[in-house]
């Protein structure tokens, strides 16, 4: 089962609701940080003694020995990664999306392996949770990629509970598509709904099951609930706009430690999923 | 012309919010929202849209069954395992590189540039602005917010706007990088919290990268002072202008319900001093102030 915790508008409190419910279950559990870009979950989730391996990916080193500055290359690439300028082909590694074609389609063999480093994943264990997250190299462009290899360490019936980056478009699918639920995570404010729409939609071309954790529950006013209510999207957890929970977590901590009540309701959310996703199979 | 760029790394500091908020102070400006993926400016500012345009990205596969003899090729050459073993692209696996397209001995895979997003050209009660909306799931984020920021640039110039303020998206990648190189100045959202300093790093890192100068505010800053402190000191160890704190109040949740920014929904109240005066400090900056015309080509 892997459960993506996600929301088009960012800062609504996906890593709350990953690492709370990722700590409230008393089950071996992974949980990838998928937000690459701002990973964050380490923060709440401090696992000791982090191995941390770098990633990279293939980009293109020309041989000029063997290139005759015939285009093929640069007239492939849809991505400007390389250009000639008189017979000399530059590249430029920052563009690359490493589709390879370079080297397949050069007729002499000048286009060798070069690598470009995405960042890193850094993985380790908290107590029943084995814990890894990418962190990408500030400055590196493509996200999908590093996203795509902190994935590739989900085994076959792992439990996996994925924090996934903001938005709609690339990264935000990418570490979605892979999942059997999408929680999404929003608030009641004109932004929330707006985004949420969005998300609801992009999860919806991925025909995965979702269903929704309403977080600063009490502030803003009612449009998102009539929304949900309309588009009958189940409403599994509320979580009220309350200083001492926006305390708890702008030092660090976990609403689950702190409130033997939060640990039960996420116990209870994640029976919920559970419940949906069951549901959601029977009516497919 | 001088261009600040609002982003935050962390999702949900208040950018939009703030951005429309100074934006309602500022003179001879005009607005872009380069969030192309969730964009939110216009529900504050109820832009009326004056132009229109479609977003040309990049391509996909598509096999034409017909012509398929199912030789296989494709797969093979494909490194992002977007086409199955019926010979059907995944569009969302397909990475538009063109790589099947070059190498189909039967010339069977299509491979046409495709609409991937809107982009508009409007007007607002706070002068123009400049936005957009990539279509669900695309890529290119890149290359739209590239687009939207030429044709700032070009309106500014075109209407002598001495300012373009813009409302840019969260993160460090491919959209925050194409909104702030070349840019004037960045300002950091940052919000006082474990998440909110880890991030703000790592935005500020970016922007020294690039090479563009990095203003910091501190949103909601007495949700946790002790954390306030530890960020104020940070961003003096990064040689970073900190250009004030604002409070936590949810009159920001209220103006947002009504389509307002806080200067209109609480004009006479001190959450609108403090906004107005770190406006002023921001505006009155040396980065956006200097002389020299610091115009610098947009990433492609």
């Amino acid at each position: 089962m892997i459960i993506s915790v996600a929301s088009g508008k960012g800062g609504t409190g996906k890593t709350t609701v990953s690492t709370n419910l990722a700590a409230s279950l008393d089950r071996p559990l992974k949980l990838l940080d998928c937000d690459v870009e701002e990973p964050n979950a380490h923060l709440f989730i401090k696992p000791e003694h982090l191995v941390s391996k770098i990633e990279s990916t293939f980009v293109p080193v020309i041989d000029e020995q063997r290139c005759t500055g015939c285009r093929k290359c640069a007239d492939l690439c849809q991505f400007n990664a390389l250009a000639v300028i008189g017979d000399k082909v530059l590249v430029f590694p920052e563009l690359c999306h490493s589709c390879e074609g370079c080297r397949l389609i050069c007729p002499e063999q000048a286009v060798e392996e070069g690598h470009r480093e995405l960042g890193t994943i850094e993985t380790g264990v908290w107590k029943h949770v084995s814990f890894s997250y990418g962190r990408l190299r500030v400055g590196e462009a493509m996200s999908p990629p590093l996203i795509n290899r902190v994935q590739s360490l989900i085994e076959p019936d792992d439990l996996v509970i994925i924090d996934a980056p903001p938005g709609t478009s690339c990264p935000a699918i990418n570490a979605m598509k892979v999942s059997d639920f999408v929680l999404l995570v929003t608030e009641p404010t004109p932004f929330g709904l707006h985004d949420l729409v969005l998300t609801v939609e992009a999860v919806r071309q991925l025909s995965i099951p979702c269903g929704l954790v309403i977080n600063r529950a009490d502030i803003g006013n009612d449009e998102l609930y009539h929304y949900a209510r309309r588009e009958g999207l189940p409403i599994l957890l509320e979580i009220p706009f309350q200083r001492t929970i926006a305390e708890i977590y702008s030092r660090g901590g976990l609403l689950v430690e702190q409130s033997p009540e939060w640990r039960t309701r996420f116990c209870q959310l994640f029976a919920s999923i559970l419940q949906a996703a069951a549901e959601a199979e029977v009516s497919q | 012309m001088k261009e600040l760029v609002v982003i935050s790394g962390k999702g949900g500091t208040g950018k939009t919010s703030l951005t429309a908020a100074f934006g309602s102070l500022a003179d001879n400006h005009l607005f872009c929202d380069t969030d192309v993926d969730a964009a939110d400016l216009h529900l504050l500012l109820d832009p009326k849209v004056l132009e229109k345009n479609e977003f040309i990205g990049g391509s996909k596969a598509t096999i034409i069954a017909d012509h398929c003899s199912g030789c296989g090729l494709c797969t093979e050459v494909c490194k992002f395992s977007a086409i199955n073993e019926d010979f059907v692209v995944d569009p969302i696996e397909c990475e538009g590189c063109g790589v099947c397209h070059a190498f189909c001995p039967e010339h069977a895979v299509d491979f046409q540039p495709r609409k991937c997003g809107e982009w508009f050209t409007s007007t607002t009660r706070f002068g123009p602005m400049v936005h957009a909306h990539l279509g669900i799931g695309e890529e290119n984020s890149g290359k739209l917010v590239s687009l939207i920021r030429k044709q700032a640039q070009i309106l500014a110039q075109e209407n002598q706007l001495e300012l373009i303020v813009t409302d840019g998206p969260p993160g460090i990648g491919c959209p925050v990088i194409a909104s702030i190189t070349g840019a004037s100045a960045v300002l950091i959202l940052v919000e006082p919290t474990v998440s909110g300093l880890h991030d703000m790093k790592r935005v500020a890192e970016l922007a020294l990268h690039f090479k563009i100068p990095a203003m910091v505010c501190i949103n909601k800053y007495d949700l946790n002072t002790e954390m306030t402190q530890a960020i104020e000191s940070e961003t003096e160890k990064l040689n970073l202008l900190t250009v004030g704190r604002i409070p936590f109040d949810p009159a920001f949740t209220m103006a947002m319900v009504n389509g307002k920014t806080i200067m209109e929904y609480a004009p006479s109240s001190e959450l609108a001093e403090t906004v107005n005066s770190i406006w002023t400090t921001i505006r009155s900056s040396e980065f956006l102030t200097k002389k020299e015309a610091r115009i610098l080509p947009i990433m492609k």
